[in-house]
């Protein structure tokens, strides 16, 4: 059980006999008191007070039941000495022996008989002394003592004698007038009762001194107030900071004077886990140990602890509100944000909401005209329609029925036709909650589709007239393909009629000069000088005729491609005098003097022959033809670097105007094309001339001053490719 | 004039004006000349008369000139008789088929009758050389 501190009397001891103190033992309890229980717990107290006893009881034979019981205790557990009671009859006991002692009887240690007996004065040696033993007193006495004291003490003092002697007439006194045993049972009754009540109440409850410290406390406050040496470090330290707390928690009320109900933290000894206590103290007066405070603690640890709980549960209540309101709010955000019209209908088809754009077309804004009010209903009709059609029908969960509605503008009246797509929200055992409907508009797709037609058609179109285009162009190609032949056929024609022409100029041409020769030559006979220079002017005009015929067939031969090269190695320094001598008639008669620079180093040319000859005598023709007086120089030059031969004819005639220069290379021209023109020719010489240049890979330049001279040169190159 | 044994020359000109004015001009200048208007009569002529030399236009009715030739060349009686071609055709080619054809000489028309003679003279003493 408990052991209480025995700290509240306590007081130095005095030496020797202290008179004054046993008067006042005697004058206050001893010859006043006949409560025998009361005498013996007085003077217990005397001993502790006074004789430096700190742990005592005191035994008495209660003559009825033949009993030996305890009465008193100080410094011990009091249930153990006064729960106390042992026969008289077993005389083996060495309590019961000691009864019939005359001397204290020293105690190594006590234990009752065989079993489990409440111990006297604890564990541990102690000295029995019987009552009304009379000091110096020896030998067995006759007969039982009144009763036993019990002590721990190092030495037997005249304090301990005297009173064993006093408290021994005292209790025989009163057994004389009275039963002990009565009292005491009655006594007993009421305590073991009083503790059997406050042990069963489950709230710590106590008797303490102002200061807190501990009186009575039943099992539960001892629990928490109470520890012995025993018992662990930690219980005992848990024990003392309860003590402290309490005491601090008393003081504390008594201070601020509140008798009402606090709280109060203590450490649960047996885990060290928090308690917390209502504390209800009441003060309380007794006559005999002054003012005490009867505290009950009620452990409302489990009450805070589901207080806690509760709120803590509320709390989070709220911030899961909190969170549901912030999401329904940012899906209200989101939903309002989309441009499509979003519907949320439940299973019957109402509708349980709608974003802004929805809102436009299907509810009905204060002080609308009635117009609008009726496009609302008809847009809500067409919608109805659509989602109990959905609902209506079989579709599965995760399924989306899709479907056009004819909706219109209620500010405008605007038709809006727009594709709606619903699906059904399903709870987890398949049971339908909502059915969401966005609302897509369709005029745009319609529209881009209807660009995209117009786009293909005018794409179309174009394609056509790209075909037709390229058709007509193939057409064209045709057509120009066949002018080309039909134009190569007739220039064709052309080359062979005037080949044919010429041939038939020349038949009678030939007898012509042929006759007119023969008159000449004299066949016929002599003729008169008259005949002879008319027939010689019949034969000038017939020569120039052929000449005439033979430059048209020339140009036709080069135009149809039909003018052969004949290539051979031959000298240009040998060509020119031959050109010279061919001409020498000419140039004896022009009086003119013709100087040839000939070129010695220059090499073998590779070219047609007979053509170069030709152009050389074209050209010194023309510079004879169109120079009176003066000199004409024809020089031949190489050029190693570009491999080409050319022959010059400087005249100092006339000279050529240089917008002249392109023109005189021209068929059938001559600068002066006036019919009174003064210099004969066809005019075709230098176009005859350029052909056959280019035809041999060569060219003809011209260089001229008016007034000064011309001189025209025959470029060729020194091999001309076949 | 013409002495009995002057080399004989076949005139072949199916043009009257041209064949006469050839035939007489050989004539004046001291030739025996005989005549033929077409390629059947100056082959029958050339078998016949056997002559030293032939002036054949080439453009004839009938068997025209270049086969004439063939014909004459192919022949173990006339292929030595030197053929002097005479034609008006000055197109690229006819030169070609004249020599093809066997001619030994070419001449174009227009032609002088004085220049026909230093022609058929020089072909006369090429023969007799050989």
């Amino acid at each position: 059980m408990s052991t209480l501190q025995a700290r509240t009397f306590s007081r130095p001891i005095g030496s020797g006999v202290n008179h004054a103190a046993r008067l006042e033992l005697l004058e206050n309890y001893l010859a006043h008191h006949e409560d025998i229980l009361r005498c013996a717990h007085m003077s217990l107290e005397w001993l502790a007070r006074y004789a430096g006893v700190k742990q005592s009881a005191c035994l008495a034979v209660d003559a009825e039941s033949n009993m030996l019981v305890g009465i008193a205790a100080y410094g011990v557990a009091s249930d153990d000495i006064e729960l106390f009671s042992w026969p008289l009859s077993d005389t083996y006991d060495p309590l019961i022996g000691a009864l019939q002692s005359s001397r204290p009887v020293p105690f190594r240690s006590y234990r009752p008989n065989g079993h489990a007996a409440p111990t006297p004065l604890g564990r541990g040696a102690f000295t029995a002394i019987p009552l009304g033993m009379r000091p110096g007193n020896v030998g067995e006495r006759e007969d039982l003592a009144p009763g036993l004291l019990l002590l721990r003490a190092p030495a037997i003092s005249a304090d301990i004698d005297w009173l064993v002697m006093v408290l021994g007439q005292k209790i025989d006194q009163v057994r004389g007038r009275g039963s002990l045993a009565e009292e005491a049972r009655k006594l007993r009754r009421e305590r073991t009762l009083f503790f059997t009540i406050i042990n069963a109440v489950t709230d710590p409850i106590m008797l303490t001194d102002i200061e807190g410290k501990l009186i009575v406390a039943n099992a539960r406050a001892e629990k928490l107030f109470a520890a012995s040496e025993e018992e662990s470090e930690g219980r005992r330290r848990a024990v003392e900071l309860n003590n402290m707390l309490f005491s601090a928690a008393l003081s504390r009320s008594a201070v601020e004077g509140n008798p009402e109900a606090r709280e109060l933290l203590l450490v649960d000894p047996s885990d060290g886990s928090d308690l917390l206590f209502e504390v209800l103290s009441t003060a309380v007066e007794d006559p005999r140990e002054g003012t005490g405070v009867v505290s009950v603690l009620r452990n409302i640890t489990d009450l805070r602890r589901a207080t806690e709980q509760i709120e803590e549960n509320y709390q989070k209540l709220r911030v899961a509100e909190a969170a549901v309101r912030a999401e329904r709010d940012r899906l209200n955000l989101i939903i309002d944000s989309v441009a499509d019209p979003i519907i949320v209908t439940d299973a019957t088809g109402a509708t349980v909401m709608m974003n802004s754009p929805a809102e436009d077309l299907f509810t009905v804004i204060a002080g609308a005209s009635e117009a609008a009010s009726r496009t609302v209903q008809a847009n809500d009709a067409h919608f109805s329609s659509f989602i109990s059609g959905l609902l209506l029908g079989e579709t599965g969960p995760g399924e989306i029925r899709r479907g056009e509605i004819g909706l219109m503008n209620p500010g405008t009246s605007e038709p809006i036709p727009v594709e709606a797509i619903a699906g059904k929200v399903l709870t987890d055992t398949g049971e339908l909650t909502a059915v969401v409907t966005i609302l897509h508009d369709r005029r745009e797709a319609l529209e881009r589709a209807r660009l995209y037609e117009q786009l293909k058609a005018a794409s179309d179109e174009l394609q056509a007239r790209v075909q037709a285009a390229t058709a007509e162009l193939a057409t064209q190609n045709e057509l120009l393909r066949r002018q080309a032949i039909e134009l190569e056929q007739a220039s064709r024609l052309k080359s062979q009629f005037l080949a044919n022409m010429s041939h038939e100029f020349r038949t009678p041409l030939n007898a012509i000069l042929g006759y007119t020769h023969m008159l000449l030559q004299g066949v016929a006979g002599d003729l008169l000088p008259a005949v002879k220079r008319q027939l010689q002017r019949i034969d000038s005009n017939g020569r120039h005729l052929m000449t005439i015929i033979n430059e048209i067939l020339d140009i036709t031969r080069i135009e149809a491609g039909k003018m052969p090269m004949q290539l051979s190695e031959f000298n240009l320094n040998e060509l020119v005098p031959e050109v010279m001598t061919e001409l020498d008639p000419v140039i004896s008669r022009s009086k003119l003097t013709v100087a040839p620079r000939l070129r010695p180093d220059l090499p073998t040319i590779y070219s047609d022959r007979q053509k170069v000859k030709q152009i050389i005598v074209n050209l010194l023709s023309n510079a004879l033809k169109f120079t009176h007086e003066g000199g004409i120089r024809i020089t031949v030059a190489y050029r190693p670097a570009e491999r080409t031969a050319s022959v010059a004819v400087a005249d100092t005639g006339i000279g050529i105007s240089p917008e002249n220069h392109e023109k005189i290379f021209e068929d059938f021209r001559q600068v002066d094309d006036s019919p009174s023109r003064q210099y004969g020719g066809t005019g075709l010489g230098l176009a005859i001339c350029r052909r056959l240049a280019t035809a041999l890979g060569g060219r003809i330049t011209l260089e001229s001053t008016m007034g000064v001279g011309s001189t025209f040169t025959l470029t060729i190159p020194v091999e001309t490719e076949q | 004039m013409t002495q009995p044994d002057a080399p004989l020359i076949l005139v072949v000109d199916d043009y009257q004006d041209a064949r006469e004015m050839y035939a007489e001009y050989l004539q004046f200048s001291g030739f025996r000349v005989a005549e033929a208007r077409n390629g059947n009569e100056a082959v029958a002529q050339a078998f016949s008369l056997r002559p030293d030399l032939i002036l054949m236009d080439l453009s004839l009715p009938g068997m025209d000139g270049w086969e004439a030739t063939r014909v004459l060349k192919a022949d173990e009686r006339t292929k030595h008789i030197p053929v002097v071609a005479l034609t008006g055709h000055a197109l690229a080619g006819a030169s070609e088929g004249a020599r093809k054809a066997g001619c030994d000489s070419f001449v174009t028309k227009p032609c002088l009758p004085d220049d026909l003679v230093v022609e058929v003279r020089r072909m006369l003493d090429t023969v007799k050389k050989a």
